[in-house]
């Protein structure tokens, strides 16, 4: 049987818990929207997250660059949304993204000093390589909107670059 | 003397066309992530302004050397103070790379 991509979306980000995420079709530009949206919202709570947390410069200018930018994409998106009368629908997708932040932020926040920094980095090398390869492989081949498909590009050119700077920031600190 | 008056007119004109006088701005487009042109040449001189057009911010960045913030939708610039080849990113995404080779005037 052929596994859907959206299914393979939703069970990447909910390891071990799968089966009630089942989802079905290729999402459309509504789950998209909200997809995308998910994943620049939950990107900047854990900035904040490390805001509130580290105390190491290199660390805190990434999240500060994490906050500004995915809140400039996501005022796009919204705006975006708006004009094209899309409403951002939640879905399965986007209801994982946003459970495995939660845990995420939970076994973060336990952390301290130079363990939250590698951890907090390391994620965001993970959680950004994940959402692009899912931007590139789903969500882009998937919309069918030629403004939202574009806007998409322009946030996995953004997004890989904060794959990239995290790599630097990540290496400073082993 | 008209002879000496007249080096010393031609002396200063020549001073002024060589200093500043034909020092240039060029221009460097920030869309999409990308530096455009990404290889530009300029002189000693010569100001590079970037004119960034993206929803986020950028930076022309060089390894120990300049460091240029452009805002969104803003321009910045820079001056090239000596000959050489320079390769700059953006230190928020340094997916986005550019080089400039600057020689003397």
């Amino acid at each position: 049987m052929r596994i859907r991509p959206i299914v393979m979306l939703a069970s990447l980000y909910l390891i071990g818990t799968v089966p009630a995420v089942l989802a079905a079709e290729t999402p459309t530009d509504p789950q998209i929207a909200h997809i995308a949206y998910t994943a620049g919202v939950i990107d900047v709570e854990a900035a904040k997250q490390a805001l509130a947390k580290s105390k190491n410069k290199e660390v805190r200018d990434f999240a500060k660059n994490m906050v500004r930018d995915h809140k400039a994409v996501n005022a796009k998106a919204l705006a975006l949304a708006k004009k094209l009368k899309i409403k951002p629908e939640d879905n399965n997708t986007s209801k994982a993204l946003t459970e495995a932040a939660k845990t995420e932020r939970a076994k973060l926040g336990k952390l301290h000093g130079a363990a939250f920094d590698k951890a907090y980095i390391d994620n965001e090398v993970a959680y950004h390589k994940q959402v692009n390869n899912d931007l590139e492989t789903v969500l882009i081949p998937s919309a069918s909107n030629a403004e939202l498909k574009s806007l998409l590009e322009t946030g996995l050119k953004v997004f890989q670059g904060h794959e990239q700077h995290a790599e630097q920031v990540a290496a400073k600190l082993q | 003397m008209v002879s000496r008056r007249y080096l010393l007119v031609a002396a200063t004109l020549a001073l002024v066309m060589s200093s500043g006088a034909q020092a240039e701005t060029i221009q460097v487009t920030i869309k999409e992530l990308a530096f455009a042109p990404a290889d530009i040449h300029a002189k000693v001189g010569d100001t590079v302004k970037w004119v960034n057009m993206d929803a986020v911010a950028h930076s022309a960045t060089t390894k120990g050397g300049w460091d240029v913030t452009i805002p969104p939708n803003k321009t910045a610039s820079a001056v090239m103070k000596k000959a050489g080849e320079i390769n700059y990113h953006c230190r928020f995404h340094p997916n986005m790379t550019g080089h400039i080779t600057v020689t003397a005037p």
